[in-house]
């Protein structure tokens, strides 16, 4: 088994593997990354930090592009709901 | 507040694929002082992503290459401005670099080109590399029912990725014809360690569906993606699938060079022989002057790495080397070029911009991407059209625009060092969401 690290998504913790992107992590959670501004819910398409798809909140920053960014023991990350 | 840090290199190098780490470590043995900024976590690009550390591969070998140099590596910082000649802002999660250089040496590779169907914006449709790199960076495909589908050699090479790590492919659907793939399996003949890839990528996916003359017409879903509907012939076809990974080949990511002034020719970065731009000092290799694969990649990368440290009998040597895998590259471009029935592939409803939502309907009327912009925000929004900026270029033919800085989305603080004073002293600004 892979050594897991637990982020909280929306305030419920996730499990993934360790190395992995907060992309992954939101996925895993089986929710969407953001709304559109026509509110449709949206998640990651590049996957290499070009689309801005993934957009999420992390430690309080806002616009974070998830799949560029490794997920880190307690990271806090909210997504649009 | 970001926490600000100036470097000053003989070289710079942007971009971590196997073109800037060519271009870092060939520098580098001139014994310029060199250093290498890429916007992901860890080098290798998005072909080589995850691969570093592998010592066996090419991607291993050239890591271990600049592990032993002394080139400085700044990962996961993108950069957005230049504030004076010689001078590059690049902004990281916690801090903002300014970095000085001699010589640039421009690496950023490229993007897949997605074209709107109606149901892109689904959750789980995504790009073929797209969906390689999210499962590079942990998303587990084991069981997974995986449809690849758009044009180009990275859908047999992520077809082959995806497979090998227990995901069902059920068809990969080329959007091009045999008789345009013909010429690129001749070519393949000349280029005996691509035939030794291409058997291995058919080793891995015996058995999976590789239909030409096809492509996605929809994708279903109601919250997120459950099938897809592809054309073949003059027939529809559903099939059901977990994730939909679908590109329609590689465009260039011009957004650095062009912000510098580098004169694009055809779509790509316009190079002399020993890669310089049309801009002094500014040298280009890999993707960015032709979508060619990692063998050109690395060749041209060394090319520039040797002529910007000044060593240009080591990059004259593979000036050969560098002609022959450029014909190449020339048939690759014209046996995935994309077929024109793909334009009317975004119904009226479509939404061709997803940053700002803008259908397809609302673009028609206009006759270029500036006007669209400006009438209808397609284009302006957080991507800064690296999405819709191509596919309206293949859509409508329009022209891309001028580049602005910040070329990528930054944080206010950061923003603040764009207005560099002549001494290289930034005035204080504070707040922002940093």
């Amino acid at each position: 088994m892979p050594e897991l690290t637990t982020v909280k998504i929306n305030g419920r913790p996730v499990a993934v593997a360790s190395g992995s992107t907060v992309a992954v992590a939101v996925m895993l959670a089986g929710i969407a990354c953001r709304r559109s501004v026509s509110g449709e819910q949206r998640s990651p398409l590049c996957g290499m930090g070009i689309c801005f798809e993934c957009r999420v909140e992390i430690n309080g920053r806002p616009h974070c592009r998830s799949c560029q960014i490794l997920a880190r023991p307690g990271m806090e990350v909210s997504t649009d709901e | 507040m970001s926490k600000e840090l100036i470097q000053q290199f003989d070289v710079l190098v942007i971009g971590g694929g196997p073109a800037g780490m060519a271009a870092a470590v060939s520098a580098a043995e001139c014994g310029r002082r060199v250093g290498l900024v890429d916007d992901n976590p860890s080098l290798g690009g998005q072909i080589w992503r995850g691969e570093t550390a592998n010592r066996m591969s090419e991607a291993g070998k050239w890591a271990e290459k600049l592990r032993a140099s002394d080139v400085e590596l700044i990962c996961g910082a993108r950069v957005f401005h230049q504030p004076e000649v010689g001078t590059l802002l690049a902004e990281g999660l916690e801090n903002c670099y300014e970095l000085g250089f001699q010589k640039l040496v421009l690496a950023t590779g490229a993007r897949e080109r997605f074209l709107p169907f109606p149901g892109w914006t689904l959750p789980n449709v995504m790009g073929a590399g797209g969906l390689q790199a999210l499962v590079k960076s942990g998303l587990p495909i084991a069981g997974k029912r995986v449809v690849v589908a758009g044009s180009g050699p990275l859908l047999l090479a992520v077809a082959a990725y995806l497979h090998q790590h227990g995901a069902r492919i059920l068809m990969i659907c080329e959007q091009a014809s045999w008789t345009c793939l013909l010429p690129f399996g001749v070519a393949l003949l000349h280029h005996p360690q691509k035939i030794a890839q291409g058997f291995s990528l058919g080793k891995e996916l015996a058995g999976v569906r590789f239909v030409t003359n096809c492509w996605p017409v929809a994708a279903k879903g109601e919250e997120t993606l459950e099938a897809v509907i592809v054309s073949r012939g003059n027939k529809r076809e559903t099939t059901s699938c977990d994730y939909l990974a679908c590109g329609f080949h590689l465009v260039p990511n011009l957004e650095l060079a062009t912000l510098l002034g580098c004169q694009i020719q055809d779509g790509y970065v316009k190079v002399d022989d020993f890669q310089e731009t049309s801009v002094r000092g500014v040298l280009c290799a890999g993707e960015l002057t032709g979508i060619g694969g990692v063998e050109l990649s690395l060749v041209e990368g060394q090319i520039a790495g040797f002529a910007a440290g000044g060593r240009g009998e080591s990059a004259r040597q593979l000036l050969k080397a560098r002609a022959k895998l450029h014909r190449f590259a020339r048939v690759l471009d014209r046996a995935f070029s994309s077929r024109s029935e793909l334009k009317s592939l975004a119904l009226p409803d479509t939404i061709v911009c997803r940053c700002e939502d803008v259908k397809y309907d609302r673009l028609k009327p206009y006759t270029s991407w500036r006007a669209a912009k400006l009438q209808t925000r397609c284009g302006m929004g957080a991507c800064q059209g690296r999405v819709c900026g191509p596919a309206t270029q293949f859509l409508f033919n329009w022209r891309p625009d001028s580049v602005r800085p910040p070329i990528f989305p930054t944080r206010f603080e950061n923003l603040a060092a764009m207005t560099c004073s002549p001494d290289g002293k930034h005035s204080e600004v504070t707040g922002g969401h940093g």
